[in-house]
């Protein structure tokens, strides 16, 4: 006796049941807030302020290098990684827990620790440089591309061992026959990666971009903590700059103005992870 | 065509190569690491390990002893902020895992919703956290939240729960229906089937969304840092942040909190970390 099409009756009432608390929380702390957000950011004056601004604009294409590079570059190294780590040697294998580290490291500590790496002339990786090598390191905060790039770089490494623990696991869920099958073919490396590996983990790898791409878009740590913005808020994305707009400015119509700008973008990503998120209407 | 074996000398150089990654894995990984260390090993306040150093030239204990007994200004009320800190990183895992699992129990196993409307709730993406900050703490004084570790914790559970209603309801697929289907046939409700079918099968699911919406608690700083006001309520993740104003550079001070605060996720973390790879795995390749 299967799961009707239609539920019927007590089960429907408990389906709802079960819903109901999420639901309530969905209403009251997203539904609501972004009501009343595009309620405060209705004003179009807000959005000429905006645009008339340079930098709001430079804050645009920070945000859009911040997020195109840093998610499709840990994406990539997270798939490349997570097949690595598949390889039968202890000492890949005991390497495992040690890279996962970052993710289980808190964003603040990690974050203030990468600020401390590379700040003035002295910072850890400039001393190692000019201990080690003897090389003058640059001055990382004092560059707009360096700047961003360390954002970049703290994001990567914070993020890559989350990405690649989802791919290890899909990875290890490929059954072993398939490989064997592949191998029998006499399709080793690349060609097994290209025609076995990557049509399985195609999907997932969508999902995951889709999903990194909108939560990287909203991330404010890694460049609060990181460059702070520096030099001269040169390297501030949409959420820095928003919530300078609200809280340093004290204009938080404009703040919030500055981030919902970036909805358009926003909402078709999210429809597209919905569609293309697999429901399995059918149980086989 | 045959399967050609490898040769001894490609296989050492793989062997080779691969060593190499796994060194330069290392550094990558643990640099960071070291240099919290670095700085939290120094015995005086000051600036003294920007002056070109990479060991501790003189490794003290000093500053983990003074927060720990509260003997500095910033962290006079440390326990108490780690207190508020564990608050809200549990109930945040709690929450997120009964919401969650009853909202995909309902979305996965019953297809209540059916479709891709049943992904909806991925749509709270679609407005980050940090973009909905604002409207946020506008709205938790309407809810009499203002200044109160359960509007973090609400705002920990809205972010937390859409990847793991994805996470559980693609975990869900690897579970044969046919154990619904027999539990119905002996008239369990639906009620029954959650807790004697669902909930123990899915523990490594439920383990792994657990961990994550812990760590997403304990990465969490922006609404602590702009909804908490009183000293009371503060926590250990903006101490960390406010150190940045102190005029005195007790950077030392400042890693060690870091580190004290950075032990709790990292314990649970390997702790449950045999379920963690189990739990993301999807029944992707399942039929």
């Amino acid at each position: 006796m299967p799961w009707p099409r239609h539920l019927h009756g007590s089960e429907f009432a408990w389906a709802l049941a079960f819903v109901v608390p999420y639901a309530a929380v969905f209403a009251a702390f997203v539904v609501y807030p972004v009501a009343y957000g595009l309620w405060m950011a209705s004003a179009p004056s807000l959005y000429r302020e905006l645009t008339a601004n340079p930098l709001y604009w430079r804050a645009v294409v920070n945000t859009a290098v911040y997020v195109g590079l840093g998610v499709n570059v840990q994406m990539f190294l997270a798939l490349l990684l997570s097949g690595f780590f598949m390889r039968r040697r202890w000492w890949i294998k005991a390497l495992l827990p040690v890279f996962m580290l970052p993710w289980a490291l808190p964003a603040i500590p990690a974050f203030v620790s990468f600020h401390w790496m590379l700040i003035g002339e002295e910072g850890f990786v400039n001393s190692v440089l000019s201990t080690l090598f003897g090389i003058q390191g640059p001055l990382w905060f004092n560059d707009r591309g360096l700047a961003l790039g360390s954002n970049i770089v703290a994001n990567i490494w914070k993020w890559l061992p989350f990405w690649t623990l989802t791919f290890f696991a899909a990875r290890t869920a490929i059954p072993q026959d398939i490989y064997e099958a592949a191998d029998m073919d006499g399709a080793g490396g690349f060609r097994r990666f290209a025609h076995v590996v990557f049509p399985l983990l195609g999907n997932l790898y969508l999902v995951c971009t889709l999903l990194s791409t909108l939560w990287t878009i909203g991330d404010f740590t890694t460049v609060s903590l990181v460059s702070e913005g520096a030099p001269a808020y040169s390297t501030d994305v949409l959420a820095t700059l928003g919530l300078h707009y609200a809280y340093d400015a004290a204009q938080p119509a404009l703040g919030v103005a500055t981030v919902m700008s970036a909805l358009p973008v926003l909402i078709p990503i999210a429809i597209i992870l919905m569609r293309v998120v697999r429901t399995r209407e059918v149980q086989l | 065509m045959s399967v050609r074996p490898p040769s001894r000398l490609r296989r050492v150089l793989v062997d080779v190569a691969s060593v190499m990654l796994v060194v330069a894995l290392l550094i990558w990984s643990l640099t960071p690491v070291y240099n919290m260390l670095l700085i939290a090993l120094d015995p005086d306040e000051g600036d003294i390990e920007f002056e070109g150093l990479i060991w501790p030239a003189d490794p003290s204990l000093h500053s983990f002893h003074t927060v720990l007994t509260q003997g500095y200004g910033l962290v006079e009320d440390f326990w108490r902020q780690f207190g508020n800190s564990v608050f809200i990183g549990l109930a945040t895992m709690f929450l997120t895992v009964a919401i969650g699992s009853l909202a995909g129990f309902a979305l996965g196993r019953m297809r209540v919703i059916k479709g891709w409307l049943a992904n909806a709730p991925l749509l709270t993406y679609a407005v980050p956290a940090s973009f909905l900050v604002i409207p946020f703490y506008r709205l938790m004084a309407s809810y009499g939240l203002s200044n109160s570790l359960w509007a973090i914790v609400a705002a920990n559970v809205t972010f937390a729960a859409p990847y793991s209603i994805l996470i559980l309801q693609q975990y869900a697929t690897l579970i044969p229906m046919e154990l619904d289907e027999a539990a119905r046939v002996d008239g369990a409700s639906p009620a029954q089937m959650y807790r004697r079918v669902y909930l123990p099968l899915m523990t490594p699911a439920l383990t792994a969304v657990g961990t994550f919406a812990l760590l997403l608690a304990w990465n969490e700083y922006l609404y602590q840092y702009l909804l908490l006001s009183s000293t009371r309520n503060m926590t250990v993740a903006v101490t960390i942040a406010q150190f940045f104003n102190s005029d005195e550079a007790p950077w030392n001070y400042m890693m060690a909190t870091a580190i004290i605060y950075s032990v709790p996720p990292i314990a649970i973390f390997y702790a449950l970390r045999r379920y963690l790879a189990a739990g993301l795995t999807s029944g992707a390749f399942k039929g």
